[in-house]
Parts: C-alpha cells; sequence; structure tokens
C-alpha cells in the first residue's frame, strides 16, 4: 500500500497530506469538535469540492480527511460490503492520499467508513465510524423552510417527526419505515441515522466508538461521542422493532446479522446471506456454515478477504 | 347568537395602541380592544384595511411596529407576547391557539394525509398513542361532517370546502382558547361557503371558543360574530355590537359599507 | 317599594335621531326626552302612525340602535344594566337571560332545523338539552306547526311558519322583559289567539312587555296601557 519511493518534498507533501489543506481540515475538525459536544446537533461546515460528485460520499470522505493519520488503519463498506466500486475506490483514494494502511477487518480498523451500514461486530473505544449522509434533516421530508426546521431543533419541537410515523402505521399498519429511521439523542436532539437499515438503529446506543456523520453537499456535520443514549422514536401503541427474518444466513449461517436477499436464477430462487461481507466471511472462517454453504457465492465472497 | 362566557371573566386578550407600518405604508394604526373567553370578534372591511395586518400582529406573526398584545396565558397570566420568548410564543400559539388560513394550502401540510393533518397537534402537545390520536381524529372528521373513511387520503384529493373542514378540524382539536380566521370562507363557492359557516358557528357555540374573524362579508359577520371592529384605511372607525353596527351603522364608512350590501 | 313592584325597565330622556352621512348628512330626528318605565305582569303596547319612530323605541331598548342620548336601564341579576352604556358582551348577557325580543322577521340561521332553533334559548342558558327537546315540542305543537317542518330549517317556510317559530323562540323561557314588534303581523286568527294565550301567560306570571300590536284585537286583549310614541316626536 505504501509507496515504494519516499516523497521528493516531505513538507510539500504533508501539506496537502489526505487531499486537503490543512485549513480546510482544522475547520472540520472544528466543526467535528462541536458536533461531539453536542450530540446530534447538525454543526455546518464550509463543505469543500471533492474529487467526487455529491451522492459518492462527499461528506464522509471530508470527514475521514480530516481525521486520518499515518497510523491509522482504514477501512470502507458500501452496504455492508467492502468490494463494491464505490468501497474500493474510496479505500484505494485514503491509501493513495493519507498513506494509511487498509483493512476490511472491522476490528483492526481505527477508522471505518461506511454508508448505509454499521458493522455487525460490536465496535471498540478507540475507534470512528464514519457515516456518509445525503440528508442530514430528518425533518425536511415534512417541512421544507430551513428556517423552520431549525427552530424546531431549536427548541425542541419535535412533533412533526411524529406525523411521518403516523403516516406509516396509517398506510401500512405498522412502522414500516425501514432505513433512515429517525433517532432522540439524549432525549434532546432528533437525529438522522443516514439511511442505515433500522436494524443497525440499535447498535448506535451506548456505542463505545465515535459516531461521526457527514453530509458534503448539505454542508453539515453531527456526531455521537462514546457511550450516547440513541432511541428510536415509536408511539406507546407501535412500538420499535428491528427487521427480523424467517431464515438464517444462507453460507454461514449466522441468525442475528442483517441479510441480504440475493436473487439466484430466472426462476426466481434466491438465498440470503449476511449484508456484512467480512462478518460472514470470519464466521465461515471459524467453521459456521449455513445452508448453502459451499455456493459459488461462497467462494465469491471468500476470495476477497486477503 | 354566540352563548357569551361569563362576562365578569378577565380578558382573554388585551390589545392596546397596535400599530404596524410597512416602511412608509400604514397596515393599521392605533388599534386597542380587550376579548373575553368565548366572545367572538369580526374584523371588517374593505380590502387592504389592515385586517390581515391586524390578525397578523395578534397572532404572533408580525411584530407590530408599536403598541402590546396581551394574552392570558397558562403559565404567565395576561403576558405581552412580544415580550415572551420565541419557544414560549410558539408553544402558546400551538397550544393555546388555532390559525384558520383564508388558503388551506397555508394551513395543511399538503404531502401528508387529511387525517395526520388534524392529528399534528396533537402530536405536537406530546401525545405519543396512535390510537387514541386515530379515534380523536375520526371524532372530529366526523364533527366537522367530512367522511371518515378518506382519513388516509391526501389534501389535494378533497374539494376546496372539504380542505377548509379539514383545516378547522386541525385548528380546533387540541383545544385551543383562542382562534383567528383569515376569510375562513373566501375562496368558496356560495353554497360550499354557507355550510361551512353554519358549521363554524355551532362548533364555536359548543366548545365556547373566542374566535377573531376576519372577513369582508357582511353575512358572514353578522352570522359570527357577537361583535365587530370596522377598519378603513388602516384604522378601527366603528366598534360595538354586532346587530348594532350593521343594522345603525354610526360612522359614515360604515354606513356606506352596510348599504351597499343588499340583505343581509 | 317591595322588589316585586320594581321597574323591570325604566327609560330616561331617550332621544334618536338618524345621521345619514352618505345621503348629503340627511338627520331624521324620530324621538327625544322619552320615558317610560315597564313593571312586571305590564305590557305597553306602542301606539302611532306608521313611521312614527315604534320599532325605533324597540330597537333602541333592545341595544339593536344606538340612542343619540339618555338611558335605556333594565333590571338583570338585581341591578340596573344601561344597555345605551353597557359592553357588548354585557349587552349579549343581557339579551340571553333577561331581555327576549321577538322582531317582526325571523332571521334565518341556515341549515339549523327548526327544532334546534327554538331548543337554543334553553341550551344557551344551561337547560338539559333533553328536557328543552320536550319543551320545544311541546311549545311547537301548541302553535300548531306542522310535526313534518320540525326537522327542517325555516328558511322555506311560509311567512305566518317562520313568524310562529320566531314566536317558540322567545316564549320557550320565561324571560323578565319580553319586546314584541308585531308578533302576530302574519298569522291568522286561530294562531293569534294561541299568541294572546302565551301573552297572557307569561305576563301573569310577572314578565314585563312591551309591544307594538297593529291588529286592534290582539291589542285590547294584552295592553295593560298604550304608550303614545308621538308624545315624544320631535318638534319639526
Ligand atoms: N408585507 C407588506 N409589505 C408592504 N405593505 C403591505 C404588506 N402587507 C400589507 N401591506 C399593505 O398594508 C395595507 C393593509 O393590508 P392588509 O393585507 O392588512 O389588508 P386587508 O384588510 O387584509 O385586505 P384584503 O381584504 O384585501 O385581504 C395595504 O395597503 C397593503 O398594501
Ligand atoms: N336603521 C335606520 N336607519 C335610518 N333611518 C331609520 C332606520 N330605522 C328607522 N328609521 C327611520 O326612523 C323613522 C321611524 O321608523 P320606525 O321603523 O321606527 O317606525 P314605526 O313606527 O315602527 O313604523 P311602522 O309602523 O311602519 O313599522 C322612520 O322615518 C324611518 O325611516
Ligand atoms: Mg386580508
Ligand atoms: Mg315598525
Ligand atoms: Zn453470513
Amino acid at each position: 500500500m505504501t509507496e515504494a519511493s519516499p516523497p521528493a518534498n516531505l513538507a510539500e507533501r504533508y501539506y496537502n497530506y489526505a487531499y486537503l489543506d490543512e485549513q480546510t481540515k482544522r475547520m472540520i475538525r472544528r466543526a467535528i469538535l462541536k458536533a461531539l459536544a453536542i450530540p446530534g446537533y447538525q454543526a455546518p461546515f464550509g463543505s469543500r469540492e471533492m474529487p467526487v460528485p455529491y451522492g459518492w460520499g462527499t461528506g464522509g470522505i471530508q470527514l475521514t480527511a480530516a481525521i486520518i493519520g499515518p497510523d491509522d488503519v482504514y477501512k470502507c463498506i458500501d452496504q455492508g460490503a467492502d468490494d463494491t466500486t464505490n468501497a474500493v475506490s474510496i479505500r484505494k483514494f485514503f491509501a493513495k492520499v493519507a498513506d494509511v494502511a487498509t483493512t476490511e477487518d472491522t476490528s483492526d480498523a481505527t477508522i471505518i467508513q461506511t454508508r448505509h451500514r454499521i458493522p455487525e461486530q460490536s465496535l471498540k473505544a478507540g475507534q470512528v465510524l464514519v457515516f456518509q449522509v445525503p440528508q442530514p434533516e430528518p425533518l425536511r421530508g415534512l417541512e421544507a423552510r430551513e428556517t423552520e426546521t431549525r427552530a424546531m431543533h431549536a427548541y425542541e419541537e419535535y412533533g412533526l417527526q411524529y406525523v411521518s410515523l403516523y403516516e406509516n402505521i396509517s398506510a401500512y399498519g405498522r412502522i414500516a419505515a425501514t432505513a433512515g429511521y429517525p433517532v432522540m439523542i439524549e432525549e434532546r436532539y432528533l437525529m438522522s441515522p443516514s439511511p442505515i437499515p433500522k436494524f443497525d438503529n440499535p447498535k448506535m446506543d451506548d456505542n463505545e466508538a465515535i459516531l461521526l456523520f457527514g453530509a458534503g453537499r448539505e454542508k453539515r456535520i453531527y456526531a455521537l461521542p462514546p457511550h450516547t443514549r440513541v432511541r428510536s422514536l415509536d408511539f406507546e401503541d407501535y412500538p420499535f422493532e428491528v427487521q427480523s427474518w424467517e431464515e438464517n444466513c444462507a453460507l454461514c449461517g449466522a441468525e442475528d446479522s442483517y441479510l441480504d436477499e440475493v436473487v439466484l436464477d430466472d426462476a426466481g430462487n434466491k438465498m440470503f446471506v449476511c449484508s456484512d461481507s467480512h462478518f460472514c466471511g470470519e464466521r465461515r472462517k471459524a467453521g459456521h456454515s449455513g445452508p448453502m454453504a459451499g455456493h459459488q457465492l461462497d467462494q465469491t465472497v471468500e476470495g476477497n478477504t486477503p | 347568537m354566540n352563548a357569551v362566557a361569563n362576562i365578569q371573566a378577565e380578558p382573554l386578550l388585551r390589545v392596546q395602541g397596535l400599530s404596524k407600518w410597512y416602511g412608509h405604508v400604514l397596515g393599521c394604526r392605533d388599534v386597542s380592544f380587550e376579548m373575553r373567553p368565548g366572545e367572538v370578534l369580526g374584523v371588517v372591511g374593505e380590502s387592504g384595511s389592515g385586517k390581515t395586518t391586524l390578525l397578523k400582529c395578534l397572532s404572533g406573526r408580525l411584530v407590530p411596529s408599536s403598541g402590546q398584545v396581551e394574552f392570558e396565558t397558562r403559565r404567565h397570566g395576561l403576558t405581552d407576547i412580544y415580550a415572551l420568548s420565541e419557544p414560549d410564543r410558539r408553544r402558546m400559539q400551538r397550544e393555546d391557539w388555532g390559525f384558520v388560513h383564508q388558503n388551506p394550502r397555508d394551513g395543511l401540510r399538503m404531502r401528508v394525509s387529511g387525517g395526520a393533518n388534524v392529528a399534528e397537534p396533537l402530536m405536537n402537545m406530546g401525545q405519543r398513542h396512535y390510537g387514541e390520536m386515530r379515534r380523536s381524529t375520526v371524532e372530529w372528521l366526523e364533527r366537522v361532517e367530512l367522511d371518515t373513511s378518506r382519513i388516509d387520503d391526501k389534501p389535494r384529493n378533497f374539494s376546496g370546502g372539504m380542505q377548509q373542514r379539514i383545516q378547522v378540524a386541525r385548528n380546533l382539536i387540541h383545544g385551543p382558547k383562542l382562534v383567528f380566521m383569515d376569510e375562513p370562507t373566501g375562496g368558496l363557492d356560495v353554497s360550499v361557503q354557507a355550510r361551512l359557516l353554519d358549521l363554524l358557528r355551532e362548533l364555536v357555540r359548543d366548545l365556547g371558543l373566542a374566535v377573531i374573524i376576519v372577513t369582508h362579508d357582511m353575512a358572514v359577520a353578522r352570522l359570527m360574530a357577537d361583535r365587530l371592529l370596522v377598519m378603513r384605511r388602516g384604522e378601527v372607525v366603528e366598534t360595538g355590537l354586532t346587530d348594532q353596527v350593521l343594522d345603525d351603522p354610526q360612522h359614515a364608512y360604515t354606513q356606506l359599507l352596510v348599504s351597499s350590501v343588499l340583505q343581509i | 317599594m317591595s322588589s316585586a313592584s320594581r321597574p323591570l325597565i325604566i327609560v330616561e330622556g331617550l332621544a334618536k335621531t338618524f345621521v345619514l352621512h352618505n345621503a348629503g348628512g340627511a338627520v331624521i330626528p324620530v324621538f327625544e326626552r322619552l320615558h317610560m318605565e315597564v313593571r312586571p305582569g305590564e305590557c305597553v303596547v306602542l301606539s302611532g302612525e306608521s313611521g312614527v319612530g315604534k320599532s325605533t323605541l324597540m330597537r333602541s331598548i333592545y341595544g339593536n340602535y344606538a340612542p343619540s342620548s339618555g338611558s335605556v336601564r333594565v333590571l338583570h341579576d338585581g341591578d340596573y344594566t344601561d344597555i345605551t352604556q353597557a359592553s357588548p358582551h354585557a349587552i349579549l348577557d343581557v339579551r340571553r337571560r333577561t331581555l327576549g325580543y321577538v322582531s317582526q322577521f325571523l332571521r334565518v340561521i341556515p341549515r339549523v332545523p327548526t327544532l334546534r332553533l327554538v331548543m337554543e334559548p334553553l341550551l344557551d342558558n344551561g337547560v338539559d338539552p333533553d328536557e328543552a327537546e320536550g319543551r320545544a315540542r311541546d311549545l311547537l305543537s301548541a302553535l300548531r306547526l306542522p310535526e313534518r317542518l320540525w326537522a327542517l330549517p325555516p328558511a322555506t317556510f311560509s311567512g305566518g311558519e317562520q313568524q310562529r317559530v320566531n314566536i317558540a323562540r322567545s316564549f320557550i323561557r320565561q324571560y323578565p322583559v319580553m319586546l314584541l314588534d308585531e308578533p302576530t303581523a302574519s298569522l291568522d286568527a286561530e294562531n293569534r289567539a294561541i299568541v294572546v294565550e302565551l301573552i297572557r301567560g307569561a305576563l301573569t306570571s310577572g314578565t314585563a312587555m312591551i309591544g307594538i300590536f297593529h291588529d286592534a284585537d290582539v291589542r285590547d286583549a294584552v295592553a295593560t296601557r298604550l304608550f303614545p310614541v308621538l308624545e315624544f316626536k320631535v318638534a319639526a
């Protein structure tokens, strides 16, 4: 991963370490500190142009760039997988501009950048999970005016968020929202967890790691310091529930992980496998197996593990 | 026609020397009056006379240039609403008041169902039991004579008169003490208008609500209001008991206003 | 003086002049220095030719017209309320509990069914709805208004039918003071007789009345004295 020869001019290179200039990184760090000091509060920051379009994780990339150092070990996942094009290219990007070691192993990583998932394996103190966020404002779908949503946060007026849950129950007989399910932070700020499945919501509560959320286009950073209380909204008669599956993971047999449905052929055959590819691989290495262990997909996933 | 609340009651609203200038343009000038619980006050006058300006100032939506609006708040008693902190003022607006706009689009969330629009004030007041809110919503849809089977339809699928009923339910469900209405029947067909007015009159009476209703329609004023403020060029030119103002108007402007209407 | 014989209405120095600002400031003086007292059980009938100011006087007493000067005091809750000075909500309170008024024409409230209209004064005074309905039914029957009409709003009724609804609304509860502006104008003889009985009944139980009756038979049947408004006509 490291370059073959040391850079010609070290000072100059470090000036642009991790792609962003030092001043920008300082500005982002200040926003991060503010966000950590007020868990769930959306701190504005001066989002920079990044070498990827908005929607490709510019917020997460800027956060990572602001906190990463040469001793970090970096992991990047997209929908739980380390091997998607997006995850691979962001990982390569940081290997190059920040000169860091990369890994797919959740427990080895010091910084994990993610889109749409939280790893199955519990995070530890010292780790930072960086979320890519398309829309930081949980109330935006219901209230278009920024001045109004800002006032709602300032004065803790969160009745409106319940309107969306109400609509869900009216339409589906239950709270059908599955991703980006709104949470209350320390009973003070309403927060969008980014489009992770609600399955992952309980993992945020009392987490030992630092959780950072970055929205590039919307220019907002928010954060959860370790051991923050995170509660998913619900009604007294419709309590919060996570998704569950009839099946276990077809490859590793896991009963408690978030499963993706994989369509196998035109005949409609399908299988359910862990969305967290690293987690699934580790379990199989440890000897666990599911009903379709040995399937060719098994190899594909295994093949990616270094 | 409205059952008048205890006349000894303390004022619910006290307005003193209220003026609003838009730069050099006069919105309203030196308006003073008091209202008691259960009173219905009509504000009439021609277009541009300052009715909406006054209503906005009274309802905490537009800071007056001078003067005071005091409201009997649950927590602080009779208080200058513009001296309250913003969150306190917003809470008072949310919990103690209702505001029925002329255009339902200004008063409804068009993206959420009629039922959720009606239930929202309950959620804003901290209700967290879906079943109970659903029940009150159905009850209120019945009270405003809407087909309860359409509870989950979006407002845009309702007619103007029906949207206005949703707005009325949304503004009454949380048990406000004072409701502001700006031409609540303004955009409607005459027949739809009559039905809605009648409904409003019944509800206001049954609930013993205090209402300030802006209208340029004398028939609406006669039907709804106990008392009238007649406005002209931003000033109140006449005030009094509704039937007295309409049947024996004293000011030249009021006489003109009344005589230009047939059969009220 | 015992309270039973205290006047329920005291009109003093009352004057009314209309000023029509939009008719070149035309001034129409109607009456001035008008005095009148009405005690329980009295029925004072206002007399005088058309245009003399009978209705104007009655409306001034009711607070519907604003007199130019003078006072109209109504015994309300044991005290006299001056209608010419009282606040709107005080006037409405006097009207709700003390001062009934039967106008010549029913001002219909669209869509409210007749039975409900007649019950309203009772409901406004806190009477139980079942009792109110019972009394409304009895009264409408006594006034011989066909039962099929009770559930309908009176907007489409004939003049006589509307007038009986109007009368029912005012006689449903016993107001201490009642103002009657030609309550029998559009009624046939039989219905007139029924109304005369209602009026007599109220007088017997101590109501003070001021009435305008063009029909001489009705007037003679109920009047305890006549009050010629012409005596207070403003000298031309
Ligand atoms: N935002 C504003 N900026 C400048 N002038 C305004 C503004 N709003 C109202 N005005 C002016 O203030 C005056 C009173 O307007 P307002 O809207 O209160 O009248 P209104 O009585 O409600 O009329 P309408 O019956 O037509 O609704 C008008 O001359 C109007 O042009
Ligand atoms: N609202 C009003 N505005 C202007 N003038 C009025 C008004 N009401 C009555 N008048 C005038 O006052 C005078 C007295 O009218 P009023 O209706 O009191 O007469 P009346 O004695 O009741 O007559 P009638 O027996 O015909 O009913 C008339 O000249 C009338 O035109
Ligand atoms: Mg207006
Ligand atoms: Mg007359
Ligand atoms: Zn698995």
